[in-house]
């Protein structure tokens, strides 16, 4: 096992960041931690790269406990916390050395692993990181967290204020780092991201949901989701939300995700009543359950 | 310029130097619309949206929000929109109902107008019990609500949200678009800046900015057929990566 | 040490790319020698003095009774040599003494005339004028008692001398608490911004989860600034020495030293500050309200800590500046040597060890 967790439990002051959380990365995985801000991914981070003591429970990464033996595991991991932004006042490649240096390490010395990410930089690596673009800082600092080649990797939000291009970009490079061998836990606020790791775990307000692979826990969701939609939202949101056998309603991109309470639902009853309620081009068909389905049924 | 259109933009261009940060973009909002305004970072979105909000004048072009002229009258197009941005929050340490009034009181409303308006504000976001609360002690999700209530107060024709829920939580997600529809169903235009693309999926019409220029402009579902894929992020990945 | 290097190199390139940095740390002592080049005038009070009375007679206790009546002054020691007077002011105890001649009352009967010299102190030149202005107001008080009814007039000659300073240059004054200043800038509120700083970029996670040990970044954060302090010291030393033609009259090793010892209570000092700060502003504001005001104030750089009201002279005795002022005035006015000063150093040093001890016990290993 690469990282184990038990049974962490952190407060700060009347918040209760972490509460009994529990789970284990293997060797090699790709493990996605997914919740909104304030769910306690930083809080954990921070725990597992010996910054912080938890209140109660253990923890140990690469076999070494966080608490007595804090320091080797400082040997071994890379680390891109959340709001990291390198320095600012200094070029790419300044950057790169001194984390190489400090490291113990040089940029040549580990040049394969960084290679792919850092090849799409060096273009730049004269200008200062202050003046690079969101995706650019980002596979920087990737670069900087990589390059004393870690066997474990902790990415705290990599991907926040990153445009689609950037991050699909992202996504790929972590893929490529794994085959590498090297363990990740990523965290991320961003449900269409889970589907990319290997498992999961859902978090909110410092409790684990679920944990299992994306596939797995999308089955977990027993309950036939329809897509609906009609010329107008709004009235189409209050009206689902008054019709006495609705379980769930969820506004989701052009539809509106909704459930029923009954076994035997028949789409064709819900036309109906949608109908009385002066709705126009109503659509209503079968879709396929997602992360965010399940996570906010999880979190009701 | 249309009763029915809010915001008319034509050949709208502004230039910094040498650099053209927005390149000649023209596109109307309806009023009542949720427009999606979408771009990577640094494709010009947020310059655009200045121009629109009267913070930044113009370069070349036309443009014409809520009635009013972006060169002449930046002044009233200020007093007829509302803006809110996940980064412009409210004052953490005024209690909610302090910060009503102090926003209300910016606007320009009535002190009997503040006191109708926030009964009713604090009632619609079911915060009676938190009124009295200091607002950096309430969840991220209540405040964005709060904030984006707040930004309502003066009955806007126009409202301008950037990123608006990037990091909330799905359910409160939810609730805060179902607030947006609401917002558009009685009138009021929504223009939403936005590179979380899931966002976007959300809008009647979005706009895509590339290096300065308007490359697409579609309800969501079209641009999903034109472009052959299932989701708003492969339609700007298309776009975006040529 | 290759990554112990790696670090300075890049406090370096911190330092020479950030232009406002390069300005205080540059701009500011010269900045400041020049202000301070002007005098600001000063009140005194209760100023301790030395009597050395040559003829002990009528007239003269009569002298020394309304001297030490007056609120300006406290009589601290009777001397009795002339050879006393020198080593009474090297040891910085008092600011004046009072020479009066052999034979003051017959001198002053026979030939109508009498002469008392006032030896003051120049280190501090505004103190140093004050007291000698009140002296002779004292004495002309007493002339006009003498000459109530009597035909022909009584004189009483007083003799100014300063020494130390005898030109009244009140820059040479100002040099010293110059250098404390801009040491005490330098060398705490830029360390504690530089940390700092690391903090709010999220670049301290960063640095604590590498193999560095706390202590190589704390080293590796101050090391730059000790040296920019020493070039400092070196700077307003030149400057003094050859725009103001200030004579350093001690030995410039010692003075060296000492300043060193203060530069590193300094960065102590920073280092704490940046353990209690989380962000750049808080740290600036620790370093300004905490540090710079007492150093201005309370550590008798401007004004005389014997003209304060005991409650902030007591409080003075906590600031190092004031150690640090006493011993490179020590140094640079008066060129007294180790002995005269071992006192202050061993405070100062005190201090330092103190400071590093908290700071050290303070630095943490983790975020909380």
């Amino acid at each position: 096992m690469s990282i184990t967790v038990s049974n962490i439990s952190k407060s700060y002051k009347t918040v209760k960041a972490l509460q009994d959380i529990s789970f284990t990365v293997k060797e090699g995985e790709l493990f996605g931690l997914i919740g909104p801000d304030g769910a306690g991914k930083t809080t954990l981070f921070r725990i597992l790269t010996t910054l912080l003591i938890a209140d109660e429970g253990t923890a140990t990464v690469t076999g070494f406990e966080v608490v007595s033996e804090y320091k080797k595991i400082r040997n071994s991991v890379g680390y891109m916390p959340g709001k990291f932004s390198l320095y600012q006042d200094l070029t790419v490649e300044e950057n790169l050395e001194f984390f190489a240096t400090i490291f113990g390490t040089t940029i040549e010395e580990n040049y394969g692993l960084i290679k792919d990410i850092y090849v799409q930089i060096a273009p730049f690596k004269d200008r200062r990181a202050g003046k690079l673009s969101g995706g650019m800082k980002q596979k920087l600092a990737l670069c900087c967290a990589l390059i004393h080649k870690p066997k474990v990797l902790f990415l705290d939000e990599p991907t926040t204020g990153v445009d689609p291009v950037s991050r699909k970009e992202f996504w790929e490079m972590l893929k490529r780092l794994q085959q590498k061998g090297i363990t990740i836990l990523v965290s991320t606020p961003y449900m269409d991201e889970a589907a990319l790791c290997d498992r999961i775990a859902l978090i909110q307000d410092g409790k684990i949901l679920e944990i299992d692979t994306p596939n797995a826990i999308v089955k977990h969701y027993t309950k036939q989701i329809y897509n609906v939609r009609a010329n107008n939202v709004y009235q189409l949101i209050t009206s689902l939300n008054t019709y006495e056998h609705s379980h769930s309603v969820y506004p989701f991109g052009e539809y509106v995700h909704y459930t029923d309470k009954r076994a035997d639902f028949n789409p064709e009853d819900l036309l109906l009543y949608l109908e009385s309620k002066k709705l126009s081009d109503i659509e209503i068909e079968k879709t396929q359950t997602t992360i965010e389905d399940t996570f906010m049924e999880l979190a009701k | 310029m249309s009763n029915n259109h809010v915001i008319k933009v034509e050949g709208l261009t502004k230039m910094f130097g040498d650099f053209t940060a927005v390149n000649a973009i023209t596109f109307e909002v309806k009023k009542g619309e949720i427009f999606g305004f979408l771009g990577a970072n640094g494709a010009g979105k947020t310059t655009a949206m200045k121009m629109l909000i009267g913070i930044s004048t113009p370069t070349a072009g036309k443009a014409n929000v809520a009635g009013f002229d972006v060169f002449t009258n930046a002044e009233d197009i200020k007093k007829n929109i509302g803006y809110m941005s996940q980064k412009f929050a409210l004052y953490d340490d005024l209690t909610v109902k302090e910060n009503i009034t102090f926003f209300g009181g910016i606007y320009g409303l009535s002190r009997k107008e503040i006191k109708g308006k926030s009964e009713i504000l604090i009632k619609e976001l079911e915060m009676e019990k938190a009124a009295n609360k200091l607002v950096g002690s309430l969840p991220l999700g209540w405040k964005q609500k709060l904030s984006f209530s707040v930004s309502l107060l003066h009955d806007p024709k126009i409202v301008f949200l950037d990123e608006p829920t990037g990091g909330v939580d799905p359910i409160t997600r939810r609730q805060f678009w179902e607030m947006i529809y609401k917002t558009a169903n009685r009138g009021t235009t929504v223009f939403v800046t936005t590179h979380y693309m899931d966002e976007a999926e959300y809008c009647d019409r979005v706009s895509i900015m590339v290096n300065g220029t308007i490359e697409a402009l579609d309800t969501p579902k079209k641009l999903k057929e034109r472009f052959k894929t299932d989701t708003m992020n492969d339609v700007f990945l298309k776009l975006a990566r040529g | 040490m290759k990554r112990f290097i790696g670090f300075i190199k890049k406090e370096y390139y911190h330092i020479f790319r950030d232009k406002r940095s390069l300005f205080i740390l540059f701009g500011m002592p010269i900045a400041q020698i020049m202000l301070f080049g002007f005098a600001i005038t000063n009140e005194i009070n209760n100023v301790d003095i030395a009597i050395l009375d040559h003829s002990k007679d009528a007239d003269t206790k009569e002298i020394i009774n309304k001297v030490s009546a007056s609120k300006y002054f406290s009589i601290n020691q009777i001397i009795e040599k002339e050879s006393d007077i020198e080593a009474i002011f090297k040891k910085g105890k008092v600011k004046a003494v009072l020479n009066f001649e052999k034979d003051f009352s017959k001198n002053l009967i026979k030939e109508r005339k009498a002469t008392i010299q006032i030896i003051t102190d120049a280190t501090d030149p505004n103190t140093a004028n004050t007291i000698s202005n009140y002296v002779n107001a004292i004495l002309a008080q007493y002339q006009k008692e003498l000459n109530k009814d009597v035909t022909v007039a009584y004189q009483i000659i007083p003799r100014t001398r300063m020494v130390y300073n005898p030109e009244l240059k009140s820059v040479y004054m100002f040099v010293p608490g110059v250098m404390t200043i801009i040491l005490m800038l330098v060398s705490a509120m830029m360390t504690s911004i530089s940390i700092t700083r690391e903090k709010e970029l999220g670049t301290m996670e960063i640095l604590l989860v590498s193999p560095l040990k706390p202590i190589q970044v704390i080293v590796g954060k101050v090391f730059p600034y000790i040296f920019l302090s020493i070039i400092n010291a070196v700077v307003i030393v030149i400057l003094s020495i050859f725009i103001f033609k200030m004579p350093v009259q001690g030995s410039l090793f010692l003075l060296a030293l000492e300043s060193i010892l203060f530069i590193i209570s300094a960065l102590a000092l920073g280092i704490l500050i940046s353990t209690i700060s989380a962000t750049q502003q808080t740290a600036m504001m620790i370093s300004l309200m905490g540090l710079m005001l007492p150093v201005i104030l309370l550590s008798g750089f401007i004004f005389p800590i014997s003209s304060m009201p005991l409650p902030l002279q007591l409080i003075s005795n906590i600031i190092p500046a004031k150690w640090f002022i006493i011993i490179i005035k020590g140094i640079m006015l008066k060129g007294v040597g180790f002995q005269f000063i071992w006192k202050e150093t061993l405070i100062l040093m005190g201090m330092t060890v103190f400071f590093i001890g908290l700071s050290v016990k303070k630095y943490k290993i983790r975020l909380e």
